[in-house]
């Protein structure tokens, strides 16, 4: 017997695509708003899940500030059926949304304290909501520190935002690429972890926020806690294939946590531990 | 507390009573020493001594395809949310699947609570059977404490030779009963066979591994890096079959179905396994355990040490399935006591 459920966990709002923007050759900027000009009231560091009719659902992080509150944006890269099916929508069209899902970036707890966050290539954006909310409420946070890394000019995301940032005398920012393949360039060339020696912190008042592809973890966090970091003070944001976002179906469980659940921000002296969590 | 008993020759009475008002599935030999829930109108096409069905009664609560979403293009991205349920009785269920559903209403109760799961599992009679010895070498109830009935029921029957002892646990299993007038009070002497049994099951149901279940997440935690697990993964085929027949394995994949009219469609979850590569890879080609041993690894940690961190629940109900069915020959019970061996003296 098939019957209507009311209370389904797998019921999904209509999102209405307001604006694209083309970002890279891969990555595409989606403005999207639900409806009603109901806000959809998520932390910086969360995720919700997209869903196309007859292709399905991908989690995405949102990439802008919870003070944002008619719309909220999306920065996907097309790697997969559903990703792909996004970039072919226009402002105009629609897609499903489940969530916001997870734990975000304890910005309550932040405030106060000086900020440093560091983001390696895609991992600028779901940190990009924690840096909108920053500097919306600049006042309520010490010193702001960025660190950028991405492999070439042309992958960097954001870029009239980062020109914005470097101009802000309130925010220190700093970036770095892997590489230049005849592209003009005047920054600074190499990994991100040449970029965190040269920060000027204050560990025992310094929250991280830490967002790069796993092999860029390792690296980053050694840096870190050579500068005094405390590891409590560290926070990163995991990738996992979260398919229900629930909780319940096993996909981005990391041993016994669930990543949609108790994550994806994790503080990092309670994963170090854990085998292939990072 | 009630109990009831049946004499044996009215349970064909009582099944065809329970059948014409409700759909009963009960254990049925499909051959080769298999057996199956299936639908039964009669005592006679009921296996009352079965080993575990290839497939646990989990198949009721958690369907291997199930409808959530329906949806129309014409509605835009609007759909119906839906739940496919029906009333059932499931007849003979033996305690290690017993505490196999349960241990999955703790996951779907768990919130966010899972209406799709919970609404079914309110649909559901559960009528136990109990184990009077082994049904085979791979069980491992005794280890689990799953050999005795504790809850998760509604009726309860022990065959006691030309009856059956029942224990009447609720409401709904009260109800049934007195619908069937077939039941007799239990009085002293049927009270002194139950205890008899109960004391010659004790003498029988003995420790399969050697090791205190509640021990077991500590003996996980030292053995972590073992090679016992590369052993194991040297084994393994990754077909997943472990995974389909546990009756505690719920992780699942969302997946859309469009019809031919490629307008209408549905969104269902279907059953997934840890075991397969894919199932923690993500998006740009990381694969968090690309390796059989680590997979295999985790589905013991699943059962044995994440799960009781979480829950405070064993995942493993000693039912002897996953070891049952293995084509490569992986043994629960076998991998626990090597790994007991390694950690033996340390």
């Amino acid at each position: 017997m098939k019957l209507e459920l009311k209370d389904s966990l797998y019921a999904l709002k209509r999102g209405k695509i307001l604006r694209t923007r083309q970002l890279t050759d891969q990555e595409k900027l989606f403005e999207i708003a639900l409806p009603e000009g109901q806000s959809l009231d998520h932390e910086p560091g969360q995720f919700v899940q997209v869903s196309i009719f007859g292709v399905g659902e991908a989690p995405i992080s949102v990439c802008s500030s919870p003070t944002k509150r008619d719309s909220f944006d999306l920065t996907v890269r097309n790697v997969g059926s559903v990703t792909d099916a996004l970039h072919d929508l226009e402002a105009g069209d629609e897609v499903g949304i489940r969530g916001p899902y997870g734990k975000g970036f304890p910005v309550t707890y932040m405030e106060g304290n000086d900020i440093l966050i560091v983001a390696g290539g895609l991992g600028i954006v779901p940190l990009r909501s924690l840096i909108h909310y920053i500097i919306q409420n600049r006042r309520d946070f010490g010193k702001v520190d960025i660190l950028l890394g991405c492999r070439t000019p042309k992958d960097m995301l954001y870029g009239d935002e980062v020109e914005h940032w470097q101009e802000r005398m309130d925010v220190n920012f700093s970036c770095t690429v892997d590489r230049v393949d005849n592209e003009p360039w005047r920054g600074n060339i190499g990994l991100i972890t040449s970029l965190i020696p040269g920060v000027n912190l204050d560990p025992p008042r310094t929250v991280a926020a830490v967002v790069g592809p796993p092999i860029m973890y390792r690296f980053v966090i050694k840096e870190l806690l050579k500068k005094n970091i405390p590891e409590k003070q560290i926070y990163v944001s995991l990738e996992r294939h979260m398919k229900c976002g629930l909780g319940k179906c096993g996909h981005c469980q990391i041993e016994q946590f669930y990543c949609c659940q108790d994550g994806p921000v994790f503080r990092y002296d309670v994963i170090k531990d854990i085998k292939g969590a990072i | 507390m009630k109990y009831q008993i049946l004499k044996k020759d009215k349970l064909d009475f009582f099944i065809s009573t329970l059948a014409k008002k409700r759909t009963v599935m009960a254990p049925v030999h499909k051959g080769f020493n298999n057996y199956s829930f299936q639908k039964v109108t009669s005592a006679d096409e009921i296996s009352l001594h079965y080993i575990p069905t290839i497939i646990p009664p989990k198949k009721y609560l958690m369907p291997q395809f199930e409808t959530f979403l329906e949806y129309d293009k014409t509605w835009g991205e609007n759909m119906k949310t839906v739940v496919e349920s029906e009333e059932l009785v499931l007849f003979g269920v033996h305690t290690c699947d017993i505490e196999g559903m349960q241990a999955l209403n703790v996951v779907f109760s768990d919130r966010p609570k899972d209406f799709n799961y919970l609404s079914r599992k309110d649909k559901v009679i559960i009528i136990g059977m109990e184990c009077n010895d082994y049904c085979d070498e791979y069980a491992s109830c005794a280890m689990m404490h799953n050999f005795m009935p504790d809850s998760g029921y509604d009726l309860f029957f022990t065959d006691l030779g030309d009856y059956f002892f029942i224990h009447v646990n609720t409401h709904l299993g009260d109800e049934i009963v007195a619908e069937a007038h077939f039941f007799e009070e239990a009085t002293g002497k049927h009270y002194m066979d139950l205890r008899d049994l109960h004391d010659k099951k004790r003498k029988i149901f003995k420790n399969e591994v050697g090791i205190e279940y509640r021990e077991v997440p500590e003996l996980l935690e030292k053995t972590k890096d073992s090679k016992i697990w590369d052993e194991v993964g040297q084994k393994c085929l990754s077909c997943g079959n472990c995974t389909n027949v546990c009756p505690t394995c719920y992780c699942f994949n969302i997946v859309d179905e469009i019809n031919l009219d490629l307008k209408t469609g549905k969104r269902i979850r279907v059953w997934d396994s840890c075991q397969n590569e894919s199932y923690a890879a993500v998006a740009g080609g990381e694969n968090f355990r690309p390796e059989r041993s680590s997979r295999q690894r985790h589905r013991f940690f699943k059962k044995f040490k994440y799960t009781v961190d979480r829950y405070s629940r064993f995942f493993c109900t000693g039912c002897g399935r996953c070891s049952r069915t293995c084509m490569a020959g992986i043994d629960l019970k076998e991998t626990l006591k090597k790994l007991i061996e390694e950690t033996a003296g340390t």
